[in-house]
């Protein structure tokens, strides 16, 4: 195993033994093979650097490369920007360790040697962000290689396989050509990536949304604090934004485009669908503290006669979002509210059961301007899990749900 | 009739809903309640530069030179607002702490020794504050041995179990506190007229003493460590560069309000300590007890008082912010939303430093000139490191974009932070060649004669 601390500011020499240069960057393809040091970069001074290729290197050790080539037959360097630069964009800079979920700096990384018919391939295999990398970097030049070695063996070590690194670079044209795929951002939890995503700074934070598909940004916009939304959502492209918002919830979506700025929230409704944008503005008409400000819109009604087949059918068949479907609002013939069914009690029953005898007693509800406090005593004192709010006229417009009232009352304490 | 009953029925709807979005979106309650929500490092940082050796620097000041050192107070606020600016400018554009940029464009080595300077230095300053809580304890009656570890233990338990959102409120009703040396000068009923013209007009003095006191003063109120505090402030708070209008407005309200408790604090002792020739003041204490039979018990009282204030509140800020410095620079999770278990680094760091700067104090023997001695060189050595690592990022455009300095601001950061370093340089040298030959006018003495006092 090698370090690339080691690495960097090695003696090179080519095949007829003549020195080359020194090892200043070492380059990884990410095109070729991710995880292979596929140039190294050679600085002679005055003199244009030259790259070696990962086949024209012989063997690797610590302060020394040996080439199996002629140093005529090394190319000239040309920067280019889809190669991913160890000291550059690696070395010190954050990471997303997307196993431990969390933003780490980079204190050294970890390469294996790989012989190849006559050459040597170094390929990653793990990013140091312990203490035995920190000791490295700080000791490295002035102590021997084998002494810090020995030192860095008797130090808990803290490092992170390659394949779990998601690396964060803020320009969104680098990071397509770096081929930075956000595939294993997308499975963490949404709760989990905006924590992630808060810790690091604005511009990192926009390039990861912007690579993020319309879902998990939604459902990782809807974690983060107030004052994040706002600025994420200001910086997308409004049509970008336009579809995050189609995907969030109402009532969050409404919160939100109230936050932005008067421009930017005209451009935004106007690039939303029209059934979504005009339902995220119906929502808007209310108070951000009242029942009405709180309440989600998709809900599920149904009449007393419905039976449990139907309403199955009917929640199927218009692929209504499951994960906050706790209750069915029922109504009357007068279009008034008349209780709810808990999605629990409708798993039990049979298929032609009617709505109005699974209904639940006390028939609770709440007005659209009742205040904030109201709709916590209530939750409080029912154990609800959610709440219908109902018109003037009694008339159901939508229900909240008590992972709303938590994340409100938590922004309280 | 009915087209026209449909078409302003119709209208009067349109209206009422574009009432309705403006209630929502209210435009001037949003701008104040945004101003208030980026309020705080800057006003936060710039009064705990006021700490103990501040207020005993400057109580040394007035007592010995009188009003002739305000028209320092001009120049100082600018080179305040100058560097801290930046630093709120970097912290709102890149949305990155200082140690994290150093960390990030000049390698690991460069910030290794950044945060050993940074925690040597703020141990000592920490020691310093706790010494000046020991102190005006004495003066209100209190057994150093019964405030100090129970003010140790109120600002542990403030940072560890307080939120973000708690401490910084505690910090600003602190903030508020400093206004009893504005009471404590209009008691001492000072020659306003004098202190107006003194401040106004510069009147250089070229005597050691004299330059040795302005050396003094720089010293104390322009920290390295409160750079990395405001920058830290503002990230923390998510400041973005649409609002960094009002991070600007409040470093500059921060800077001027420093300064004005520097000057009430300096006329309160130039009109009683230095008019009645009691210019040997070397303490905040001594001057807190002399200003009991010149201007009443109460300005004394609350001379005392505002020395815990300030004492107390460096003394949660100093440690914390070492331990985010730290903890961010070598990639350690920081900050005070996290909890114990999410940041043991942080905690324990900030906890160490806590114990042990009260530890100090505490102990019959402690030498605590000479931990005095070593924090002054260390800021000494320190503060220019920093200021050439913040000049030389904020100007890179690459990080800054269109934020990097204008000329005329690099003109003037540049040439205040030259001044700096060579004024800190001056009192590094005086501190370790030659504290005795400057007698016991300097600054620096005033601060070793009220450490020995223990």
């Amino acid at each position: 195993m090698l370090h690339a601390t080691e690495i960097l500011g090695a003696e090179a020499h080519d095949s007829a033994g003549n020195f080359v240069g020194r090892v200043k960057e070492m380059f990884i393809v990410p095109d070729e093979t991710p995880n292979r040091i596929s140039r190294l970069l050679l600085g002679r001074g005055q003199y244009r650097p030259l790259v070696a290729r990962y086949d024209q290197i012989g063997s690797v050790a610590p302060g020394r490369v040996q080439l199996c080539a002629e140093e005529s037959a090394l190319e000239l360097y040309q920067p280019n920007e889809a190669w991913l630069a160890m000291r550059k964009d690696l070395l010190d800079q954050q990471i997303i360790d997307t196993n431990g979920r969390k933003v780490v700096r980079v204190n050294d990384v970890d390469m294996q040697e790989h012989k190849t018919n006559g050459s040597v391939e170094l390929r990653i295999t793990e990013v140091g962000v312990g203490l035995p990398s920190a000791v490295g970097r700080l000791l490295h030049g002035i102590v021997p290689p084998m002494a810090i070695r020995r030192l860095q063996a008797k130090l808990p070590a803290r490092s992170i396989r390659w394949e779990f690194v998601n690396l964060i670079e803020s320009d969104p044209l680098r990071r397509v050509k770096l081929k930075l795929s956000s595939e294993r951002l997308a499975k963490l939890h949404p709760a989990d990536l905006a924590d992630i995503v808060e810790e690091l700074s604005p511009a990192e934070r926009q390039s990861i949304f912007d690579s993020l598909d319309e879902e998990t940004a939604a459902e990782t916009i809807a974690e983060l604090d107030k004052r994040l939304q706002t600025q994420v959502v200001e910086k997308l492209d409004p049509e970008k934004a336009a579809d995050i918002l189609e995907e969030m919830n109402p009532d969050e979506a409404a919160d939100l485009i109230a936050n932005l700025a008067p421009e930017k929230s005209r451009e935004v409704l106007e690039e939303m669908e029209h059934r979504e944008a005009h339902e995220v503005q119906e929502l808007m008409r209310f108070d951000e503290n009242t029942a009405g400000g709180m309440m989600n819109t998709e809900i599920v009604v149904v009449g007393e006669d419905a039976t449990r087949g139907e309403v199955v059918d009917y929640i199927r068949f218009h692929e209504i979002s499951l994960d906050q479907l706790d209750n069915i609002v029922m109504i009357n013939r007068e279009a008034v509210l008349a209780g709810t069914v808990p999605v629990a009690r409708l798993v039990l029953s049979s298929s032609d059961e009617r709505m109005g005898d699974l209904a639940f007693v006390p028939l609770l509800s709440v007005k659209t301007d009742a205040n904030e406090n109201e709709v916590y005593e209530l939750f409080d004192k029912y154990n609800l899990r959610s709440l219908t709010v109902v018109s003037d006229q009694s008339r159901p417009l939508g229900t909240i749900t008590v992972d709303d009232v938590v994340s409100r009352l938590m922004a309280k304490v | 009739m009915n087209t026209w009953i449909t078409i302003t029925d119709r209208f009067s709807r349109l209206t009422e809903r574009g009432k309705d979005f403006n209630r929502r979106t209210r435009p001037w309650r949003k701008r104040i309640a945004l101003f208030l929500a980026v309020v705080g490092p800057g006003l936060i940082t710039s009064n705990v530069d006021n700490d103990a050796g501040g207020i005993s620097t400057y109580t040394g000041a007035g007592a010995q030179f009188g009003y002739t050192l305000l028209w320092s107070l001009i120049p100082m606020t600018i080179a305040l607002y100058v560097s801290e600016e930046m630093c709120a400018r970097m912290g709102v554009v890149t949305g990155k702490g200082l140690s994290d940029l150093i960390r990030e464009e000049f390698g690991f080595r460069s910030t290794f020794f950044v945060m050993i300077a940074a925690l040597a230095v703020d141990l000592a300053n920490t020691v310093a504050e706790f010494a000046g809580v020991a102190e005006s304890s004495q003066v209100l009656h209190v057994s150093k041995y019964i405030a100090v570890p129970l003010a140790a233990i109120a600002v542990w338990l403030l940072v560890v179990y307080g939120s973000y959102k708690i401490v910084e409120k505690i910090f600003l009703v602190a903030c508020a506190f400093y206004l009893s040396y504005v009471a404590s000068a209009f008691l001492a009923h000072p020659d306003w007229l004098t202190a107006a013209k003194a401040t106004v007009i510069p009147s250089a003095h070229f005597n050691a003493p004299y330059l040795l006191m302005l050396t003094g003063l720089v010293g104390t109120t322009i920290a390295p460590w409160q750079f990395f505090y405001l920058q830290a402030g503002f990230v923390e708070k998510r400041v973005g560069p649409r609002q960094y209008k009002h991070a600007r407005l409040d470093v500059l309200v921060g800077s001027i309000t420093c300064m004005v408790i520097v000057f009430f604090i300096i006329v309160c002792c130039a009109s009683t300590l230095n008019a009645k020739g009691l210019t040997s003041i070397s303490s905040a204490a001594e001057a807190a007890q002399a200003l009991v039979p010149l201007a009443g018990k109460w300005a004394g009282f609350l001379f005392a008082f505002g020395l815990l204030n300030a004492s107390l509140f460096a003394a949660s800020i100093l440690p914390l912010s070492t331990a985010h410095v730290i903890c961010e620079g070598m990639g350690f999770e920081a900050g005070l939303d996290r909890k114990f278990k999410e940041a043991p680094t942080f905690y324990s760091l900030y906890t160490m430093l806590i114990v042990v700067g009260a530890g100090i104090v505490l102990l019959p023997k402690a030498p605590l000139w000479k931990i005095l001695i070593y924090s002054q060189v260390g800021n000494g050595i320190w503060l220019p490191i920093v200021l050439i690592f913040i000049l030389l990022l904020i100007n890179r455009r690459d990080l800054m974009g269109d934020f990097v300095n204008t000329w005329i601001f690099n003109v003037v950061a540049w040439a205040s932070s030259i001044i700096m370093i060579i004024l800190t340089l001056i009192l590094m040298y005086a501190a370790v060649f030659e504290p005795a030959s400057t007698g016991l006018s300097s600054a620096f003495i005033h601060r070793l004669h009220w450490f020995r006092s223990f």
